[in-house]
């Protein structure tokens, strides 16, 4: 492949909230640094936003929400679809701009991250423009009307391993619902949205989206806690997920959380039945826990490999991996870039030491690497294969980083009860050629999105979403909007006779 | 007494520095998702623990809790809580310092464990 090195992007020195339809300073005025993980320096300032900035914000939403809630579906669609055109016109800026944010490798972001945040757009500008409500006549003179619609003013919470992707798998919806929307990005990757706004902010309604910079417990916390917003959708982790329900049961608010998993993916014997395309097909598959530097919620932390096929199987997933070029994210041919942050890079350390503490073989990595040059300071670690059994920590525990935990089985049986034996249930992998497996496998895992003979493709139009402890709501298809909605349902009696009962 | 938790004069440097804003302090070790894997830590009393909780002891007084389903897979080991530079995220409310409490895990020795009290559900303990 040829190389294309993508000049780093230039930013401004500080970036404010975008509140009101403009970017405003925050209150108090104070501003906190960004730091790129690529190489640990500082790129620019974002706003230290508290209380008062969120209570703007939703001053600023609910005076937006008295005209946006009239607005009409082709109004929102094409609203939609111009932001998509112009992501898409600026889709390498973009995707600059988010390898600077986040670590990852340009590949990545212009292949996934950006591609993607163009397709959800014009998706949710789609599915609106074909959706009806429904209507029932429940007797001669009685007739049942479901209209749906918005909640009001609702609170996102995006994480920080796709920056842009997961604000858009929110805002989309939400936008399109009809909603006026809050937007709390995550600390450590604040820039990609402020410059989307920069882009498409003179497209949406003053109010209509607005974006507060911050930290979880002095911006996020407040925007979760409000009593005047309808809604709250989270992804993250555990804890912080319970908080925010906790504040959102104080409300009697709805949520949807989005909260992380330990997939499984599970490589049958079949697989190795032939040295064809197929085959290379389920390695690159078992090399996936490697996307995005294993920062993915479905991350495939979890390789189960049938017992008769492991050190044939294996030894070509250990070559693959080993050969995991890694370099300078904007070089379009480095395949895993950036450790999100330095507490990231520390606890994935950790973890790779608690596993072979716990007695967990090392096949491969373990270690940090070394990058030559201008970006030697960032936070890379090899990616790493550790062999070990489904009851230890590294088999249990969301690592969030380049780092995955093999085991064997015997039977199908057991596959599926190690695949189950998790707190989780976000997604899975079932690799086979066994047109029964296919099918019965994957009916029988606890998890929320199962791929078959694939991995890590995140269309819309497919609903994702967890089970178990992963959480519930599903994103990415037009079964969220439902989310960002209410039922009206008018009941109307065409009889002019009264009841009689008084 | 065997412990199920230390602290690392850093912590408490940190749990010291947070006090003075948020006065008693708890922790619950997250899972999941982005900053799962971490402990997070609240002002007492604003993270609800509830039956589903175990309450592991406290670190510098601060009582610290896990849910049960995960304590399962790490009761087999000791939990030093330590700090590490690096931009957190969550509700965690020493994010803002640039700083981020981080655990360490070391197995038990077969003697270790066998002398250890057992844990308590989180609505069994009353923090003082």
């Amino acid at each position: 492949m040829s190389t294309t090195l993508f000049d780093r992007p230039t930013l401004k020195a500080e970036y404010g909230n975008y509140i009101g339809g403009k970017f405003v300073a925050p209150v108090d005025g104070h501003y906190f640094d960004v730091t790129t993980p690529t190489d640990g320096t500082v790129i620019t300032k974002v706003s230290r936003s508290n209380s008062k900035d969120v209570e703007l914000a939703l001053d600023a939403a609910h005076a937006a929400y008295a005209t946006w809630k009239h607005s009409s579906v082709t109004e929102r669609s094409n609203m939609l679809l111009k932001i998509a055109d112009i992501v898409e016109a600026n889709h390498h800026k973009l995707a600059a701009i988010e390898t600077l944010d986040n670590g990852k490798s340009i590949r990545e972001t212009i292949n996934a991250d950006v591609a993607l945040v163009i397709d959800h757009f014009r998706y949710f500008a789609g599915v609106i423009r074909a959706e009806e409500g429904s209507v029932s006549e429940l007797d001669q003179h009685t007739v049942s009307m479901n209209i749906k619609e918005p909640v009001g003013v609702v609170a996102q919470i995006i994480p920080w391993n796709f920056p842009l992707l997961m604000a858009a798998w929110k805002i989309a919806p939400a936008l399109a619902a009809g909603n006026c929307v809050i937007v709390k990005p995550a600390e450590q990757t604040p820039v990609g949205l402020s410059v989307l706004m920069e882009l498409v902010g003179h497209l949406i309604p003053p109010g209509v989206l607005n974006i507060v910079h911050g930290f979880g417990p002095e911006a996020g916390k407040p925007l979760a806690q409000s009593s005047r917003v309808h809604k709250v959708a989270f992804t993250g982790e555990t804890t912080t997920g319970r908080l925010i329900m906790q504040y959102a049961s104080e409300n009697l608010n709805p949520v949807t959380m989005e909260l992380g998993g330990k997939s499984p993916n599970i490589f049958f014997k079949s697989v190795m039945d032939h040295d064809d395309a197929f085959l290379n097909k389920c390695v690159e598959g078992a090399v996936m826990f490697a996307l995005n530097q294993g920062e993915v919620c479905t991350c495939p932390s979890r390789i189960l490999v049938h017992e008769d096929i492991y050190e044939a199987f294996m030894e070509r997933v250990i070559a693959r991996t080993k050969a995991i070029k890694m370099g300078n994210p904007f070089d379009t041919n480095t395949m895993m870039g950036a450790q999100a942050s330095e507490d990231q890079f520390n606890k994935i350390l950790s973890y790779i030491k608690i596993g072979q503490d716990e007695g967990a073989e090392l096949l491969c990595g373990g270690a940090p690497a070394s990058i030559e040059g201008e970006y030697a300071d960032g936070y890379y670690i090899q990616p790493t294969i550790l062999k070990g059994h489904n009851k230890m920590r590294v088999f249990q525990e969301e690592i969030f980083g380049p780092v995955v935990a093999v085991t064997t089985f015997k039977t199908t049986e057991e596959a599926i009860e190690i695949a189950n034996d998790t707190l989780y249930g976000l997604g899975a992998g079932v690799w086979t050629r066994d047109s029964h497996e296919l099918y019965q496998v994957p009916r029988a895992i606890e998890a929320g999105r199962v791929w078959v003979n694939c991995y890590h493709a995140y269309p819309a139009h497919a609903p994702f979403g967890g089970y178990k402890q992963s959480g519930f709501g599903r994103e990415t298809h037009l079964m969220m909007l439902n989310h960002y909605r209410q039922n009206k349902n008018m009941l109307i009696s065409y009889d002019k006779n009264a009841l009689g009962f008084f | 007494m065997t412990t199920r938790v230390s602290f690392t004069p850093a912590a408490k440097a940190l749990m010291d520095e947070l006090r003075i804003f948020h006065g008693p302090i708890m922790f619950h070790q997250s899972g999941g998702c982005c900053d799962g894997s971490s402990p997070m830590c609240f002002a007492l009393d604003d993270f609800k623990v509830g039956a589903v909780d175990v309450y592991l002891g406290d670190v510098d007084g601060a009582p610290f809790y896990m849910s049960s389903s995960q304590f399962e897979y790490w009761k087999h080991t000791h939990l030093t809580l330590d700090v590490t530079p690096g931009r957190g995220s969550s509700f965690s409310i020493e994010i803002p310092t640039g700083k981020r409490f981080m655990i360490h895990s070391r197995l038990f020795t077969e003697e270790e464990f066998n002398q250890l009290p057992p844990v308590r559900k989180g609505n069994q303990h009353s923090p003082a």
